[in-house]
């Protein structure tokens, strides 16, 4: 059974004066998948992502997400994706209540739905307790994962998560880990980047950015047989090595 | 409209819930109301004056008398020469120096005529103007006194003939300086709040990274704007009230004009601020950038408004620059409105220019408010 294609990238490319951030860039993913989305810092991943969440506007070449154009549908394109940004953005002067409500409410969902969601947050993620407390006091794991949670609030069809385990303890990573599978079983497509090598092997599929341009794309136990490595992170190290000493 | 809803929502309970925010809202306009408008005088008061009197007679000791009596002068001392009174007033010890000279009483009685010397410290030049008027008024009305002394002594049946000019003066009879300055003041702590906290508002996402997380949501720009500067435009509004209620209660400012029409006027007026708070934001990426531009033109456009200067008095080009002042022409309205009792027709002009003002402003803002980057 082959499945549809919710995002699609061909030659995307954006240059800041004559630096090429992004060179060329193209891949696939298929509705359902985590796509790992690896490279060093300053690969060029955070503005690739840009691109595709449509804050940023592409130098050159297509893309598609969600069935929309980059260049002239992003709105359409933003109703249909979900965004957890590196740094965290939910308001530290609002409670968890209000933040889910806010978020649900620029969404456009009804009050009914909000309440509905709210509730059904809060329950899974156990914060019952504090649902009245400032955002801004909670520990970090805990407004990764609440940030996490808002961002599935509206129902998206992909969900675009940038290093959204920085930061945080094994444990709550696992426990994230474990929400973004569920997200995924349930239909929604996942976009992540991260350094975490042993995340990588999480993904169904993963690509590496080195310098602006994917280096290589495929499943993670695949990679390891091209490179002839145990690990993912021998594939980083090995492939970041390469570029760097030619 | 109800997206609006939920970001106006949140703006209310993030300024409210802001423990640094809510004193600068609210306490600090009220404290400078109140000690602007009595610090930011033009009366001249306390003169430190001092004289040399070189006659030692009964006409001298009664001149420097008048002085005394006198509220605006404090007389210090007298100095033996003029050597020692140049060099108290270079240190700052006095404003004013009168010199009365040998053979003052003598010559008044013989020739009817005499000098009389005043020296006054003019580093600030208009202080040095009032007090050169306030001396001239003494020196005039020492002088009628002489007169009359002279004609009694003489016994001349010659009745002086003087021609006194009786001022008048219209919408401010007592030349109470509050009633000019506290409209003005009023002006300056709208707009200054008003300005800073819509500027730094939006700045402020940007900078702790939720700008970006609005950005990524299907809000359009128009919604998040209205919602983002409308808790502003409310504050505004509740700073001219509590203005207005202080203007009465402590000053006793008249507000001979309609206040609907003030509100009505104002409610445009800050519209253009906010216009600009946001213009700021936009090319800010700092809420200490915002704040740096928004004092740049909060302090031109203060200093360039009327409110303490005459704007009449301005070279011509800076003249023609305060047509683009908005806060010269809520100057204008507040004073017109509260002291004169201006009609909507008498305001028109500035209504006009400041709607196009907004217009204009906020056009411009919402063009450059950028989703996408």
């Amino acid at each position: 059974m082959k499945k549809e294609n919710v995002i699609e990238a061909d030659q995307l490319t954006k240059t800041f004066g004559d630096f090429t951030a992004v060179n060329a860039i193209s891949f696939e993913v298929k509705k359902g998948e985590i796509f790992g989305f690896l490279g060093a810092n300053g690969a060029g991943k955070t503005t690739a992502m840009k691109m595709l969440i449509g804050i940023s506007k592409p130098s050159s070449g297509t893309a598609k997400v969600a069935g929309f154009d980059v260049y002239s549908q992003t709105e359409f394109i933003k109703k249909n994706i979900g965004y957890m940004s590196q740094k965290f953005a939910l308001y530290d002067d609002l409670t968890v209540k209000e933040n889910i409500t806010f978020f649900g409410g620029i969404y456009g969902l009804s009050r009914k739905k909000i309440k509905e969601k709210r509730a059904q947050l809060i329950s899974e993620l156990g914060l019952e307790d504090i649902s009245n407390k400032l955002v801004g006091s909670l520990p970090l794991g805990w407004k990764q994962k609440l940030s996490f949670s808002v961002s599935l609030l509206h129902e998206p069809k992909i969900v675009f998560l940038d290093e959204p385990t920085g930061g945080v303890d094994p444990i709550t990573r696992r426990h994230f880990w474990e929400m973004i599978y569920k997200a995924a079983d349930q239909g929604t497509t996942i976009f992540v980047t991260t350094h975490y090598m042993d995340e990588a092997e999480y993904c169904d599929r993963v690509s590496i950015m080195v310098e602006g341009k994917i280096e290589a794309l495929d499943t993670p136990k695949k990679l390891k047989e091209q490179f002839k490595v145990e690990s993912m992170n021998d594939v980083f190290l090995k492939l970041a090595r390469n570029i760097e000493a030619p | 409209m109800k997206t609006i809803g939920y970001i106006i929502q949140k703006e209310f309970k993030q300024i409210f819930r802001n423990k640094g925010m809510l004193p600068i809202i609210f306490i600090l306009p009220i404290l400078q109301l109140v000690i602007l408008s009595n610090a930011a005088t033009y009366e001249v008061k306390n003169i430190k004056f001092a004289y040399i009197d070189f006659d030692h007679s009964s006409t001298s000791r009664a001149l420097v008398e008048k002085f005394n009596a006198s509220t605006y002068f404090n007389v210090l001392t007298d100095f033996p020469s003029q050597e020692i009174a140049s060099s108290s007033m270079l240190a700052g010890e006095v404003d004013v120096v009168l010199e009365i000279p040998n053979h003052f009483e003598r010559n008044l009685l013989r020739d009817k005529t005499t000098d009389l010397s005043i020296t006054i410290n003019a580093i600030d030049g208009a202080a040095a103007g009032v007090e050169s008027g306030y001396v001239n008024q003494i020196v005039q009305s020492f002088n009628k006194d002489v007169k009359m002394a002279i004609m009694n002594t003489s016994k001349k049946a010659i009745q002086p003939i003087t021609i006194e000019s009786i001022p008048s003066f219209w919408f401010n009879t007592t030349l109470n300086y509050k009633t000019f300055m506290v409209p003005g003041i009023l002006v300056l702590l709208v707009s200054m709040i008003t300005l800073f906290l819509s500027g730094m508002n939006i700045v402020r996402e940007k900078e702790i990274g939720t700008l970006e997380q609005i950005n990524v949501t299907p809000i359009r720009k128009s919604q998040f704007i209205i919602g983002k500067l409308f808790p502003f435009w409310v504050i505004g509004m509740g700073l001219l009230t509590v203005g207005l209620i202080l203007a009465k209660v402590i000053f006793n400012i008249p507000t001979i004009g309609s206040i609907v029409l003030l509100y009505a006027y104002t409610s445009i007026y800050i519209l253009v601020i906010l216009g600009m708070g946001l213009l700021i934001s936009n090319f800010t990426d700092t809420q200490q950038q915002a704040m740096f531009i928004a004092w740049f033109f909060i302090v031109i456009f203060i200093l360039m408004s009327g409110l303490f200067t005459p704007i009449e008095s301005m070279p011509r080009w800076a003249q023609i620059v305060t047509n683009f002042n908005p806060i010269k022409y809520f100057v204008e309205v507040v004073r017109m409105v509260m002291l004169k009792g201006a009609s909507f027709t008498d305001i028109l002009p500035q209504l006009w220019k400041t709607l196009l003002y907004a217009i204009a402003m906020n056009g411009f803002a919402v063009w450059s408010y950028k989703k996408v980057h």
